[in-house]
Formats: C-alpha cells, structure tokens, sequence
C-alpha cells in the first residue's frame, strides 16, 4: 500500500517535469517565431518607423530567450540599452529628418531577387554545415538554472578579469561621444 | 534544449540582417539590420556559454564556467552603443548634404 502510493507520487512528479519541459519548449519555440516573424517585418515594412517598432519587438523577444536561458542581466541590459536608448535615437533621428513617410525609391526587382538569393546560399551553407558537425550533437543548452548570468557573478568577473577593458570601454565611449558631436557640428 | 536549435535561429536572423542590407537602400533599415545581426550573435553567444556551463558542472558543482561568454555579450553591446551614436550622425550629416538618406549617395565615395 505504501509502496503504491510512493509509485504514484513518483509518477506525478515525472508527468510535471514533462508538462514543465513541455512549456519551455513551447515557449522557446512561441519567442522565436515572434522574432523571426519581427525580423521578417523589419524588413519589409515600408514606413521607418514602423521598422523600428517591429525591431523592438525583436529585442523584446531576444530579452525572453535571455531570462529563458537564465542570464537575467543580460535580459535587463539588453532591454535598457537596445531597446531603451538605441532604438530611441533611432527614433529621434528619423522624425528629426521627416522620414516618415517612405520616400525610398523603387529597386530593381532582380537586385532585390539577388539579395535574397544570395543570403538564402548563406543560411543553406550554413545549415549543412551545422547539420554534419558531429561535435555539437548531444549538447545542450542549460535552461532556466546555471547561476552563471546573475549580476553577482558577472560583477566578480568583470571587475576582476575584465577590469581593463572595461576601463577601455569607457575611452571608448568618450571617443564615440567626441566623434558623433564633431561629425554632427554645423559647417 | 538542443544548442543545434540556438544555432539554427541565429542563423536564420543573421541572415535576415544580411538580406536587409543587400536589398534596402534607406540607410537607417540598412543600419538596423546590422543590429539584428548583432543580436543574433549575442544570442548564440549566451547559448554556448550555457552549453559551455553544462559541461562544466558535470566536473565541478561550483564551476563558474561561461562567465566570459556573457561578458563578452556585455561589451559588444557597449561597443554596438558607441557605434549607433557615430553611426547616426554620419547619417544626419549625410541628410544634411543630400536631403536624402539613399546610401547610393555614397557611390560618388568611389571617385
């Protein structure tokens, strides 16, 4: 009697592991196909701005892959400097400009074909030869545990290992500062 | 999950960032897809640091493996950052010029 009833609770708990795996999964696949649908939409969108919402919704989905795969302050980081700052800039320079409305000239539509053509060659290259490398088969992912993408771990890393060229990234970011008001000055 | 699976995403959105260079001509999309490709690589980079991480705890419980592979995230953002600012006033000055962000314009760079 005991012993059936220790079957049974093991048995559940199996069918919750599968049900929780079985969400991440469907989850993973849900925030892909958003992204790739955006990425797709980036691109064919006419108006600018539009462009730049439905980038957005790429750097929002690419944010849930972060948290999916536990790296929590790149999920943050990711949203507060792409979406947050980049794509506000991106925004403010093309209502700066009056882009709005699409005043981009028609293409040949065999340049258009040829782009196409030629990173569809790109991603079959690729596919193949991801599809033959034996050295990835059986490799995972850790999901959702891994302690490695908390803020308390990347911290001891970057100020410790990585200090200097987070030192030099803050040159950089002077020089960067310095060269877009030089470039961006009347005359 | 499978790291083939990461693989094949970020490929299929690095190549959507190839095809929107190759085919728009507005500067701006043509910059924004670079950062798609950007983020496609971020994206495969945090995944191989997690596959990297799974490894390594089968060895040693308190590994701290595949910290680099996030850090290495973090400074390209930092770099992407810096980029778009000088990025975006090349663009601004070249609308300034031309009253026109076609990067054809830039073809006269050629001569």
């Amino acid at each position: 009697m005991q012993q059936q009833k220790v079957q049974q609770e093991y048995n559940y708990c199996k069918v919750i592991i599968q049900l929780n795996r079985w969400i991440l999964y469907k989850f993973v696949f849900l925030l892909s196909a958003l992204a790739i649908f955006s990425a797709i939409m980036v691109l064919v969108s006419k108006n600018p701005v539009h462009s730049v919402l439905w980038l957005i919704v790429v750097f929002f989905a690419i944010s849930g892959h972060y948290i999916l795969l536990n790296a929590q302050f790149l999920a943050i980081v990711n949203l507060i400097v792409y979406a947050g700052a980049i794509m506000v800039l991106f925004l403010f320079v093309i209502m700066l400009m009056n882009l709005n409305a699409d005043a981009e000239p028609r293409k040949n539509w065999w340049m258009k074909l040829a782009g196409v053509v030629s990173g569809g060659c790109f991603l079959m290259v690729m596919v193949s030869l991801i599809r033959q490398a034996t050295e990835l088969s059986g490799k995972a992912a850790l999901m959702k545990t891994g302690d490695i993408g908390l803020i308390k771990n990347l911290g001891k890393a970057l100020f410790s290992d990585f200090v200097v060229p987070f030192e030099i990234s803050s040159v950089l970011f002077l020089s960067a500062m310095v060269g877009a008001v030089v470039i961006g000055k009347k005359d | 999950m499978p790291i083939q699976y990461y693989i094949y995403f970020s490929l299929a959105l690095f190549s959507i960032g190839i095809i929107g260079v190759l085919t728009r001509r507005n500067a701006i999309i043509v910059f924004m897809c670079i950062e798609l490709m950007l983020n496609a690589v971020n994206l495969l980079l945090v995944a191989f640091s997690k596959m990297h991480h799974a490894a390594a705890l089968t060895s040693n419980a308190a590994s701290t493996a595949g910290v680099e592979g996030q850090l290495f995230v973090f400074f390209i953002m930092v770099v992407a950052a810096a980029e778009v600012s000088v990025g975006l006033a090349i663009i601004v000055m070249l609308y300034r010029n031309t009253h026109s962000v076609d990067i054809n314009f830039l073809n006269r760079l050629k001569n």
